[in-house]
């Protein structure tokens, strides 16, 4: 069985290692035709740009696409310069450097990959599968009767930050970078998905299309382990289907078949202030532009935020979301599992918590409202300061290092959920409601806890669990996302997250139930 | 400022100290040889199989400690002298106390062995028995198979341990079947099997002769009285604890098995207390032993000894007995009393359902003349605490417990719950034609 799983980390270490090599290599010459084709389609007007591209660029054929993007890059900064010097702002391109040479090299790509895409796929995403299903489903026979299976977390490398934990570390953060900051590296692997695109949308892949599907195939992957890890407890099967439902078919599937058919492209369970911006002008404009369908998402998406966040949060507590239904949380809950014992439980982590993550919120509403305002208004500052500035300063903070880099790059170091614990501005709001107005509790069972602390080392959240639980409280905190590991791991059946009457769900217990003391008389006669 | 000295930084130890702390302006000195900061001693296994590290088995942050003014000191109390309330500690440092609180609870029972003192012969209780699992054992090469001795909670768990890294181990339990002495049959029954589905081998009705040592003074086998001689590397003895109060032999205060205290936790001489599992009562309360070497009762007793301290003379009164423990994958949980065949009162009588096949059971003890319930015992089923205890203050009766079994269901959502094959088990035998009620949130919370 041993030998099985090593044969199946072999397999996905060279499924690993070809994707990896990809951005390396292919050989790419962009050709009068598409050059023009990409001229039109994107409506560029610099004809200094077009001019330099044929003198330095078509017809000539690049290794790599590093020497490829260098002169795009350059072509485009110097064509800006140029017309901004000539006041000629018409003319200057707002397209960022490196997504136009990720446009161009797209059209460019020629030779063995761009001949071969299936094949390609199924010696990345096709070995990289094969190979963590054969490492993963030995796991059936190898981790034995059914039960808590956290032997050896704090021994291996890969689960304790030991070198393997810091070389994932280091491949996450480099594959978000280059996904967010040099998309033209990731324009091999989008040939490898353009068949799969085609069929569903119609159009050639992109690189969201392959973070789209990798994240739906990491997470459907991963869930297998969780499916194995977890086979004693139906709450967490039935909690990982549901997330991995919402992934693949709401926020995979539906808005690429909506593009299909002409419709804007929307994620229906992506919530404001999540999806921040959701209130863009160029969002308002494509949905009331988009007849009936844009005007029903309009609704849907002011709806979620305002009233079926705050409804469910009152009857399942916050979890409804965080792990149940987001993208986020769902990579975290199966890509991250293996990490998140890794949070911080100090009292310290706790104050920089509600400190930033409210921060974000505060960030996230105060640029909305610059941003209505600006829209209905039609005034491209608020107060003297630019709408597009403090939009592009959330995009770039918030939206690709907070959320991309830190939070999913950060899983070996720093846990599952650094962004959902530190960063999400939605996982502030159903904070609020769920610490205030909620059903839903994590319930400490009586006397029984011992203070072993597998609740809170275990709390993706980072909450100290076992604080609540030895003093026989329940855990009301707005930072729980509900993923029931707590009640897992208690060795004495000490957790249950229930949704109960509000009455009594922030228990009185001042002495825990066993002893007999009555210490409301006490505190009644010492006052 | 009054000076309070507790020895010990275990749960009973520290719980003292919080609690006077809150309630006062005390100077509160803690002194522990095993380790400088509070940790759970129940955690200790998840450390060894990595679940944890050992820092995450203490449940207060390092900073907690000055912030609420508590003084630790890392020290090993040589002797009390209760005249001039003095301790003088190993590093000749002597320590003054105007109140004195005494929680060392407990130390691994030796029961005079052969070879129970060489290399490799060890207990499983402190901090530095652990650190010892770990040299002995660190893997299945150097430990190429470990024997226990005892059929306990240490014992079971310290199986678990050690099979984690695949190291065989042999089990001898001196009873017919494990904890039988604690257990109902078909529970004590249905562990036998849990231990064997997880390849430890269990020998039953065996006991140790003697530990044999190697030409370095290190355990290499044990003899069984059934005339087996098994080689071994590592030996570990679980028969059992009691309280660690040897230092306080001359000291004046009054010892049986433990310190002896009366219910306010004092002991003969005044100013001087005993609480956890190093405390004996003079007087057992109710059906629970002199000596209770159980998580709460330490954390109980310093709740309730500093109240007295801080003036309010309380004295230790638990409630209803209850207790949970894990063997392997299997939980169980206790409320009341379910006593074995061998202990069991001539009133009492058992209901038991077992799942047909998981490894999930429950026993329910009642009163055979009034049905009264006496107890609970589960396995595999979590009870809500809060339920179970009321019903042993209202004294209900079986049927009562039987029709509204769902409301004491505390296993997580989703689960598979079993109330209407225990239910329809127990109308088939005794008759009745009970259905059980929905859980009701009302009825929880209902304080009457």
């Amino acid at each position: 069985m041993k030998a099985i799983k090593n044969i199946g980390l072999l397999i996905f270490l060279v499924g690993l290692s070809i994707f990896t090599l990809l951005p390396l290599t292919g050989t790419f010459t962009l050709s009068t035709d598409n050059l023009k084709k990409v001229v039109t389609d994107q409506n560029i007007k610099s004809e200094i740009f077009v001019q330099e591209l044929e003198n330095t660029v078509v017809g000539k054929s690049f290794n790599g696409v590093s020497a490829l993007s260098s002169k795009i890059t350059t072509a485009l900064e110097n064509a800006n310069a140029h017309h901004r010097e000539n006041k000629e702002y018409n003319k200057v391109m707002y397209v960022g450097p490196h997504d136009m040479a990720a446009t161009l090299a797209k059209a460019s790509g020629e030779g063995f990959i761009v001949n071969n895409k299936i094949l390609m796929w199924f010696l990345t995403f096709g070995l990289g599968i094969i190979g963590a299903l054969v490492f993963i489903l030995p796991n059936v026979i190898l981790l034995g009767k059914k039960g808590i299976k956290n032997d050896g977390i704090y021994h291996e490398k890969a689960t304790n930050r030991g070198w393997i934990a810091w070389l994932v570390f280091i491949y996450l953060v480099s594959f978000y970078l280059l996904l967010y900051f040099r998309p033209e590296y990731a324009v091999n692997w989008t040939y490898t998905l353009d068949p799969l695109s085609l069929w569903l949308s119609g159009n050639l892949a992109g690189h969201w299309f392959v973070y789209g599907f990798m994240y739906s195939v990491v997470m459907t992957v991963m869930a297998v382990r969780m499916y194995i890890k977890y086979r004693h407890n139906t709450y967490q099967m039935v909690r990982t289907t549901s997330v991995l439902f919402f992934q693949i078919v709401f926020a995979f599937l539906i808005p690429e078949i909506m593009v299909r058919l002409q419709m804007p492209y929307y994620d229906f369970k992506n919530i404001f202030p999540l999806d921040y911006d959701f209130f863009f002008q160029w969002n308002l404009r494509s949905l009331l532009n988009s007849g009936g369908i844009g005007l029903f998402i309009l609704v849907w998406g002011i709806a979620l935020t305002l009233v079926v966040v705050p409804v469910m949060v009152y009857f399942f507590g916050k979890r409804w979301y965080c792990s149940w239904v987001c993208g986020c949380g769902g990579l975290a809950e199966t890509l991250g599992d293996p990490y998140r014992q890794h949070s911080s439980k100090s009292l310290f982590s706790w104050k920089i918590e509600r400190w930033l993550i409210h921060g974000v919120l505060v960030f996230a509403v105060g640029m909305t409202l610059m941003t209505l305002y600006s829209f209905f208004t039609e005034s491209s500052t608020v107060l003297g300061i630019k709408t597009q500035s403090v939009q592009n300063a959330y995009s770039f903070l918030i939206g690709a290092i907070f959320a991309g880099v830190i939070g999913t790059g950060f899983y070996p170091i720093f846990g599952n959920r650094v962004w959902c614990r530190f960063g999400c501005p939605l996982a502030a709001y159903l904070g609020f409601v769920q610490r205030f107005k909620s059903r839903f509790r994590i319930t400490t069972n009586g006397g029984q806890c011992i203070s072993c602390g597998n609740c809170s080392t275990y709390c993706e959240q980072g909450i100290d669990v076992r604080a609540y639980a030895q003093k026989g409280e329940n855990i009301v905190r707005s930072s729980c996302v509900g993923c029931g590991i707590c009640s897992a791991v208690c060795p004495r059946g000490v957790l249950n997250l229930e949704n109960g009457p509000l009455e009594g769900r922030i228990n009185p217990t001042e002495v825990l139930l066993g002893n007999d003391v009555d210490l409301m008389d006490l505190v009644n006669k010492k006052s | 400022m009054e000076h309070v000295v507790i020895i010990g930084n275990g749960i009973a130890g520290i719980t003292a100290a919080r609690h006077i702390r809150k309630l006062s302006n005390k100077k509160i000195t803690v002194i522990s040889a095993e380790s400088d900061y509070f940790f759970s001693r129940t955690a200790l296994m998840y450390v060894y199989m990595g679940h944890m590290k050992f820092e995450h088995t203490q449940p207060y942050e390092n900073w907690f400690w000055k912030k609420n003014r508590i003084e630790l000191v890392n020290a090993y109390v040589n002797k009390v002298d209760t005249e001039n309330k003095t301790l003088l500690l190993q590093n000749s440092q002597a320590i003054k106390f105007d109140k004195l609180i005494i929680a060392t609870g407990s130390k691994p029972n030796m029961f005079g062995w052969p070879g129970q003192d060489l290399k490799g012969v060890q207990g499983l209780y402190s901090k530095q028995d652990l650190e010892l699992l770990e040299a002995n054992a660190p893997n299945k090469e150097i430990c190429k198979r470990a024997v226990i001795v005892g059929g306990g909670l240490i014992g079971i768990e310290m199986a678990e341990m050690l099979r984690s890294r695949d190291i065989p181990v042999t089990f001898l339990v001196r009873e017919a079947s494990f904890w039988d002495i604690v257990l109902p049959q078909g529970e004590s029954q249905m562990i036998n099997e849990h231990i064997r589905e997880h390849h430890i081998d269990l020998q039953l009705n065996t006991n140790l002769v003697e530990i044999i040592s190697d030409e370095n003074g290190r355990a290499k086998a044990v003899t069984t009285d059934k005339g087996e001689t098994i080689a071994c590397n590592v030996v570990g003895l679980t028969a059992g604890v009691s309280p660690n109060v040897n230092f306080l032999k001359d000291s004046g205060i009054s010892l049986g098995k433990g310190v002896l205290v009366n219910q306010f936790l004092e002991t003969n001489i005044k100013d001087i207390y005993a609480i956890g599992d190093c405390a004996e009562q003079h007087q057992a309360i109710g059906n629970r032993r002199p000596v209770e070497a159980v998580w709460y009762t330490g954390r109980m007793m310093g709740e309730a000894l500093a109240q007295t301290i801080c003036g309010r003379k309380t004295p230790y009164n638990p409630g209803h007995w209850f207790n949970s423990a894990k063997f392997l994958d299997i939980e169980y949980q206790t409320y009341g009393w379910v006593f074995p065949e061998v202990s069991k009162k001539e009133y009492e009588q058992h209901f038991h359902w077992r799942h047909p096949k998981e490894k999930i059971c429950i026993t329910v003890a009642y009163h055979k003349d009034n049905k009264q319930l006496l107890g609970i015992n589960t396995f595999g089923i979590r009870m809500r605490h809060q339920i179970v205890d009321r019903w042993l203050t209202e004294k209900r009766d079986i049927n009562y417990v039987m029709e509204y079994l769902k409301d004491a269901n505390f296993d997580p959502e989703f689960y598979s719950r079993h109330e209407k094959s225990i239910v329809a088990h127990y109308n088939s035998i005794f008759n009745t034609n009970i259905t059980p009620k929905k859980k009701s949130w009302k009825r929880i919370f209902s304080n009457a």
